[in-house]
C-alpha cells in the first residue's frame, strides 16, 4: 500500500507488444504524409516544382512554403523567443531541414513522390564550426531576421564578475582548459511523428502525437494557428523514449495538420531514423573554458567559465524562457566556493535547431561535465587524489540548504557521505594500488570519480515560465463509490513509469493498493493542464501535485467519516488508511467505506457537497537538488586506443525513493547514456555542413556489452521542499556520468602527461591522443 | 520508416531457376540472400534495383559446410551463425570464429550470408579479409556451368566482385592445411559495428620457419584484402615477435587507407601493423 518495488503496471502490455503508439493509429480513410528535406546545409531556394508530384495518381496534396506562406504559417514561434521555418520559403539554413509535405494514399507514393518534386537550389557556404560563426565576413545565416548583420544570438551571464576575477588575481593556483560538450543526439526508438484529424463538422482538431508536453503544444497550437482551444484535442499515446526531443513542435506536425485541413482527411507523418537524428533536437554542443582558482592545499575558491553555444540555425532551445544557456550556471556543482561567474554565447550555424535533450536538466549535464572535469584538471596540477580533492571542497551537511555563488538555492544533502559510499563501494584504495601495479608494468588503468548536483523540477512559477505559461500542474483525483480512484495529470511518460509511481504516491497517501489507483494523461481532453515531463520535472512537480491532491481527499473523507461515526473531527486520527476515534481503532472506516458513504443518503456535514473528488495545482516553492557520487573504472589498450569499462559504482541521492526499481532502471539507463556519450557518441559535420551522424551506423548507440554490470548504492536525503520528499531521479545519471568515464579514460592517460581529451573517446580519439595529435571530434576526421 | 521504391520479387527454388531469373531480368536485378546489408540500402534508396531474386529457397543446396578432399566447402548460403557455431569449420580454422563472433550481432548473424557478404563487397566486410588470408576459391556459376575464382581476384573494387550480373556465387573453397594457426583482430567503435581495421592471419611452420603465411586486412585499403609483401617476408624466417612486429608494419605501408569518422587514415594504418602483428601472434599460438 506504500512506497517500495512493485513491477510496472504499464509492462505488462508493454511485454505483450500490446502498447499504442502514435504510429499505431490507424483512423478510417487516413492519409500519409513524408517530407521533402534540404540536401544543402546553406541554400538559397529558386524555384520548387512539385507538378510532377501533384500528377502522382496517389497524391491527394502537396505542401510547399508558399502554400504555408499563404496560411500565414510558414514560420512559427520557437520556444526560445525566435522562429523557424515550418517549410522553407527564402533559404534552406541546414541538411535535412523541411521543403516541402506530400499527402498521399499511402506511405510508398508518398516517398515516391518526393523523388517527384523539383527543387532549384543556390548553393552558399556554409557555417560548420561555431567558432567561426562571429568570425568577420562569415556567410550570414538569418538574413529573414530584421536588421540581422551576423550570427550572434545572445549573451548571458550569472555570478560576480568582479570578485569571481579579483579572487583570480591573488589566487595562489590557477588553472584553465577548454573542452568541448559534442553535439549529440538522444535518438529515442521511436522517432517523432503524428496523426492529426480536423473535422470539418464539428471544427475540432485531434492529434496524436509523441509529445513529453501535450497541454504546452495544444495551447501552442491555438496562439500559433488561430484555432480556438477548445477545439484542440492532443493524444500523447504511449511513447518510446523522448529524452527531451519530444518536448518542442516539429515541422512535420504542423504540415500533418495542415495536411488534414486541407485534405479533409486524417494524416499520418512518421519520420524515419535519419529524418529523427537530421533534424530534430539535438543535445549539448558547448564550447567552454573552464578556469578554477584555488589554494595550494586544495582548496577551490572560485570558478569562472566562458561558453559558446552551437544553437544551429534556428534559436530553438526548449527551456525557461528567461534562462537562455538554461540552468548552465549550476556549474559550481556540489562544492563550497567563494564566487563564481560565467558567459554564455549563443550564435547561429548551418545545422538543425535544438539543444536542450538527452536527459540534460536544462544544461546541467554541461554544467556538471565542466566542474568535474576542472576538478580533475586541478588534481592533476596538484598532484592530489581527485577524490580526496573533492572531498576537501564538498559542501557539508550542516550548510543545508545552500545558497550558491549564482543564486540557486540547494536543498538538502550530506554529500561527504555519499562520496565515502561510492569509494568504499569501489574498494577505492584497493583500485588505486592495483592501478599502480599496473602502470609499473605498462598497463593502462584509469579511475574516474564525478560528484554531481542537479537542479531539476522547474519551476517555481514567480522565476520560470516557456513563453509565458507557467511552470505549475495540475492534478484531478477522483474516487469512486467503492474506493478505486482515478488520477488524472497533466505530465507524460515516455517510458518513466508515472502508471505506476503516481499510483504509488496516492495509495500512499490514502491507503489503498496502488493497483486500485488508475493513472490518466497524455489525453489533453481527459487531463488538467500542466507543462510535462522534461527536466526531470514528473515526480518533483506533478508527484507533488498527486500528494497534494490525494491529502485533500483525505481531508474530505475525515469530514465524512466524522459524519458516519457521530464524531468531531478533530477527535479523529489518521492510520492504517483508515480513520478512526482516537483511540478506538475499531471504529476506523477505510477509504473504501467513506467512499461509498460519501456517495450514499448520509447526511453531509457543512462544507462537503458530496464524493471525495479533489483538484489540485502545484507550484512547485523551490527547486529540488538530487546529488551522486560515480566512480568508474576502464582498461585502455595502448597499441589500438580502445576503452573498456570494467566496473561502475554509482551511489544516487534522489530523496524518498517511491519504488527503488524503477529509480534503478531509470540509473541504468542513464549510466548507459554516460558510456554512449563518453566513447561513442558525436553528431559531426563536413565542412559543406553535411551530417557526417545520421544514421545508426554511424551514431552508435551504446548496447549491454559496452556496460558493466552496474554497482548501486544510495543515500536518502528528502527534500524538505516536496510534500513527500522525494527530488526526481530521470536524468541523474547521464548528467553525473560521462564526467566519471572521461575522467577514467584521461588517469588511464596520465603517464602520457595526457590532461583532457574530448569526448567521444573512440579508440582513433584515443590513440591520437595518446600520440600529442588529438583531432576536433566535432567535425570530419581529417 | 525508410520505404524502398517500387521492384518486382522472385523467389527462386534451385541454383538454375536463380540463374534462369537473373537472365530474364537483366543487371538491373539483384539477387537477395540475408539482406542485412542490400535492404537497408534500399530503404534508403541508394540502391533502386528492379527486380529481388530472392534465394533463401536455395538455403539447403548452398548450405553445406563440409570437408572434401583436402578443402573445407562453405555454401554460399550458410549463415554467419552456422558459420561460427560449426565445429568443422572453426575447429580447423579458429579465425572463422574470431571473425564470425564480431560480425554485426546475433540477430544479424542468423539471416546474413557467407555469400552475402562476399559478394555485397564492402571494403571494411571482415570475411573478405579473412578469406583472403585463407586463400581460398569461389566458385561461381552461370548460364555456361561453373569457374572458380581466386578470392585475391574475386574483389575488383568497392563494391564490385568477379561475379557477373547473370551468375551466382555458390560456394567458398579453403585449402586445409594441416598444422596451420589463424587468428583475426579487429577493432570497433562499438559492439556490431563495422571495423575500423581488421587483420587475419594463417601460419604453417616446417623446421622452425614459416612455410606458409596469409595475412588478410580489411578496412585499410589493402589491394584484394591481402597483403603479399608481408607474407613474402615472413616465409622462410623463424616466427617470432620481431618477424611479425616487421610484417605488420610492410603490411602497413602496402595499405591506402582513408579517413571516415571511424578514424584518420594514420590510425588505420597503425591499426594495420598492429592487429596483423597480433593476429599474427595469435596464429602461431594456435599451431
Amino acid at each position: 500500500m506504500s512506497f517500495g518495488r512493485m513491477h510496472r503496471k504499464e509492462d505488462a502490455r508493454f511485454i505483450r507488444g500490446r502498447g499504442t503508439y502514435v504510429d499505431d493509429v490507424r483512423l478510417p480513410g487516413m492519409l500519409h504524409g513524408a517530407v521533402l528535406r534540404s540536401p544543402h546545409a546553406h541554400a538559397r531556394i529558386v524555384s520548387v516544382d512539385v507538378s510532377a508530384a501533384e500528377a502522382h495518381p496517389k497524391v491527394r496534396a502537396v505542401i510547399t512554403g508558399q502554400t504555408l506562406a499563404g496560411l500565414n504559417l510558414a514560420w512559427m514561434p520557437t520556444l526560445s523567443n525566435d522562429v523557424q521555418a515550418v517549410l522553407a520559403t527564402d533559404k534552406v539554413r541546414f541538411q535535412g531541414q523541411e521543403v516541402a509535405f506530400v499527402v498521399a494514399e499511402d506511405r510508398y507514393a508518398a516517398r515516391d513522390a518526393l523523388e517527384l518534386i523539383e527543387v532549384e537550389y543556390e548553393p552558399l557556404d556554409a557555417v560548420v564550426d561555431a567558432r567561426t560563426a562571429l568570425a568577420p565576413g562569415a556567410p550570414l545565416i538569418r538574413d529573414d531576421l530584421e536588421g540581422k548583420a551576423d550570427n550572434h544570438i545572445f549573451d548571458w551571464e550569472a555570478g560576480d564578475r568582479d570578485r569571481t576575477a579579483a579572487i583570480f588575481e591573488e589566487a595562489e593556483v590557477t588553472v584553465a582548459q577548454d573542452m568541448l560538450y559534442p553535439r549529440v543526439h538522444p535518438a529515442p526508438l521511436e522517432t517523432c511523428g503524428a496523426v492529426a484529424d480536423f473535422d470539418k463538422v464539428t471544427g475540432k482538431l485531434t492529434v496524436w502525437c509523441p509529445t513529453q508536453a501535450p497541454h504546452a503544444h495544444r495551447t501552442l497550437y491555438a496562439m500559433v494557428a488561430g484555432l480556438p482551444e477548445h477545439k484542440i484535442r492532443v493524444i500523447s499515446p504511449d511513447i518510446g523514449g523522448g529524452f527531451g526531443g519530444k518536448v518542442g513542435i516539429y515541422p512535420g506536425y504542423v504540415c500533418a495538420i495542415v495536411g488534414s485541413i486541407v485534405t479533409g482527411r486524417p494524416v499520418k507523418w512518421m519520420e524515419d531514423r535519419s529524418e529523427n537524428l537530421m533534424s530534430t533536437a539535438f543535445a549539448r554542443d558547448y564550447h567552454m573554458r573552464g578556469e578554477v582558482a584555488a589554494t595550494r592545499d586544495g582548496r577551490v575558491r572560485a570558478i569562472r567559465v566562458k561558453v559558446l553555444a552551437d544553437h544551429g540555425a534556428f534559436n530553438g532551445t526548449a527551456q525557461p524562457t528567461k534562462f537562455p544557456a538554461g540552468f548552465f550556471h549550476v556549474f559550481t556543482g556540489s562544492y563550497d566556493l567563494e564566487s563564481a561567474h560565467c558567459e554564455v554565447s549563443g550564435v547561429y550555424t548551418n545545422k538543425a535547431p535544438g539543444g536542450v535533450a538527452y536527459a540534460c536538466s536544462f544544461r546541467v549535464t554541461e554544467a556538471v561535465y565542466l566542474v568535474e572535469r576542472m576538478m580533475d584538471v586541478l588534481a592533476a596540477e596538484l598532484g592530489v587524489d581527485p577524490a580526496e580533492l573533492r572531498m576537501r571542497n564538498l559542501l557539508r551537511p550542516d550548510q543545508f540548504p545552500y545558497t550558491s555563488p549564482t543564486g540557486w538555492e540547494y536543498d538538502s544533502g550530506d554529500y561527504p557521505k555519499a562520496l565515502r559510499l561510492a569509494m568504499d563501494m569501489a574498494g577505492y584504495d584497493k583500485l588505486r594500488a592495483e592501478q599502480a601495479g599496473k602502470r609499473a608494468r605498462g598497463e593502462l588503468m584509469g579511475i574516474g570519480v564525478s560528484f554531481f548536483t542537479e537542479a531539476v523540477g522547474a519551476g517555481p512559477r514567480k522565476h520560470m515560465d516557456i513563453l509565458g505559461l507557467g511552470m505549475a500542474d495540475g492534478a484531478e483525483l477522483r474516487v469512486h463509490p467503492t474506493g478505486k480512484a482515478v488520477l488524472r495529470v497533466s505530465c507524460q511518460s515516455q517510458g518513466q513509469g508515472h502508471e505506476t509511481t503516481f499510483a504509488q504516491i496516492v495509495g500512499h497517501e490514502l491507503g489503498i493498493p496502488a493497483d486500485d489507483v488508475e493513472v490518466v494523461h497524455g489525453d489533453t481532453d481527459q487531463t488538467p493542464f500542466g507543462l510535462g515531463t522534461y527536466g526531470s520535472r514528473s515526480t518533483p512537480v506533478s508527484g507533488a501535485a498527486a500528494a497534494i491532491v490525494a491529502r485533500k481527499v483525505r481531508d474530505r473523507a475525515k469530514l465524512v467519516a466524522a459524519a458516519m461515526l457521530e464524531a468531531s473531527p478533530d477527535d479523529l486520527e489518521w492510520g492504517d488508511g483508515r480513520w478512526s476515534v482516537v483511540g478506538d481503532p475499531s471504529s476506523g472506516r477505510s477509504l473504501a467505506e467513506i467512499a461509498l458513504a460519501a456517495h450514499s443518503n448520509l447526511e453531509l456535514p457543512e462544507g462537503v457537497e458530496g464524493h471525495l473528488d479533489a483538484v489540485t495545482v502545484y507550484n512547485p516553492p523551490n527547486l529540488t537538488y538530487p546529488f551522486g557520487a560515480y566512480i568508474c573504472a576502464v582498461d585502455v589498450d595502448p597499441g589500438t586506443g580502445q576503452v573498456k569499462v570494467r566496473r561502475f559504482v554509482a551511489v544516487d541521492d534522489c530523496g524518498v525513493r517511491i519504488n527503488p526499481t524503477i529509480v534503478e532502471g531509470q540509473i541504468h539507463g542513464g549510466l548507459a547514456d554516460g558510456i554512449g556519450m563518453a566513447l561513442m557518441q558525436v553528431m559531426a559535420f563536413d565542412e559543406d555542413g553535411n551530417h557526417l551522424g545520421a544514421s545508426f551506423m554511424d551514431y552508435l548507440l551504446p548496447t549491454s556489452m559496452e556496460c558493466p554490470s552496474w554497482e548501486l548504492g544510495e543515500t536518502v536525503s528528502p527534500s524538505p521542499f516536496h510534500p513527500i520528499g522525494a527530488k526526481g531521479v530521470g536524468e541523474s545519471a547521464t548528467v553525473g556520468s560521462p564526467a566519471a568515464v572521461v575522467n577514467a579514460v584521461v588517469d588511464a592517460l596520465a603517464p602520457y602527461g595526457v590532461r583532457h581529451a574530448d569526448m567521444p573517446l573512440t579508440p582513433a580519439n584515443v590513440w591520437r591522443t595518446v600520440n600529442g595529435d588529438p583531432f576536433r571530434t566535432d567535425l570530419a576526421i581529417p | 520508416m525508410q520505404v524502398p521504391a517500387t521492384f518486382a520479387y522472385e523467389r527462386a527454388d534451385s541454383v538454375p531457376h536463380a540463374l534462369e531469373l537473373l537472365e530474364r531480368y537483366g543487371p538491373e536485378a539483384r539477387v537477395v540472400a540475408g539482406g542485412h546489408s542490400l535492404i537497408p540500402m534500399m530503404k534508403l534508396r541508394l540502391a533502386q534495383p528492379e527486380a529481388l531474386i530472392d534465394i533463401n529457397g536455395l538455403a539447403a543446396e548452398l548450405g553445406r559446410i563440409a570437408v572434401e578432399g583436402d578443402e573445407l566447402a562453405i555454401g554460399a548460403m550458410v549463415r554467419h551463425a552456422e558459420l561460427l557455431e560449426s565445429a568443422t569449420a572453426t575447429g580447423l580454422f579458429p579465425i572463422f570464429q574470431d571473425a564470425e563472433r564480431v560480425i554485426a550481432d546475433p540477430i544479424v548473424r542468423n539471416r546474413g550470408t557467407v555469400g552475402g557478404s562476399l559478394c555485397q563487397g564492402d571494403p571494411s566486410e571482415d570475411l573478405s579479409a579473412v578469406f583472403a588470408a585463407l586463400r581460398a576459391t569461389a566458385v561461381v556459376q552461370g548460364p555456361g556451368g561453373t569457374r572458380t575464382v581466386p578470392i585475391r581476384r574475386f574483389h575488383q573494387g568497392p563494391y564490385e566482385t568477379a561475379v557477373a550480373p547473370n551468375e551466382l556465387l555458390i560456394e567458398l573453397r579453403v585449402p586445409v592445411v594441416p598444422g596451420a594457426g589463424s587468428a583475426y583482430e579487429k577493432v570497433e567503435r562499438r559492439v556490431g559495428d563495422w571495423p575500423v581495421a581488421a587483420a587475419g592471419a594463417v601460419l604453417r611452420v616446417e623446421g622452425g620457419v614459416i612455410a606458409q603465411a596469409g595475412i588478410g586486412l580489411t578496412a585499410v585499403g589493402a589491394g584484394h584484402f591481402c597483403a603479399p609483401e608481408a607474407e613474402a617476408h615472413l616465409v622462410g624466417r623463424p616466427p617470432g615477435e620481431e618477424a611479425f612486429a616487421r610484417a605488420g608494419r610492410i603490411a602497413a605501408e602496402h595499405c591506402e587507407p582513408h579517413a571516415d569518422q571511424r578514424g584518420p587514415a594514420d590510425y588505420k594504418r597503425h591499426l594495420a601493423a598492429e592487429l596483423t602483428r597480433r593476429a599474427l601472434a595469435g596464429a602461431a599460438g594456435r599451431i
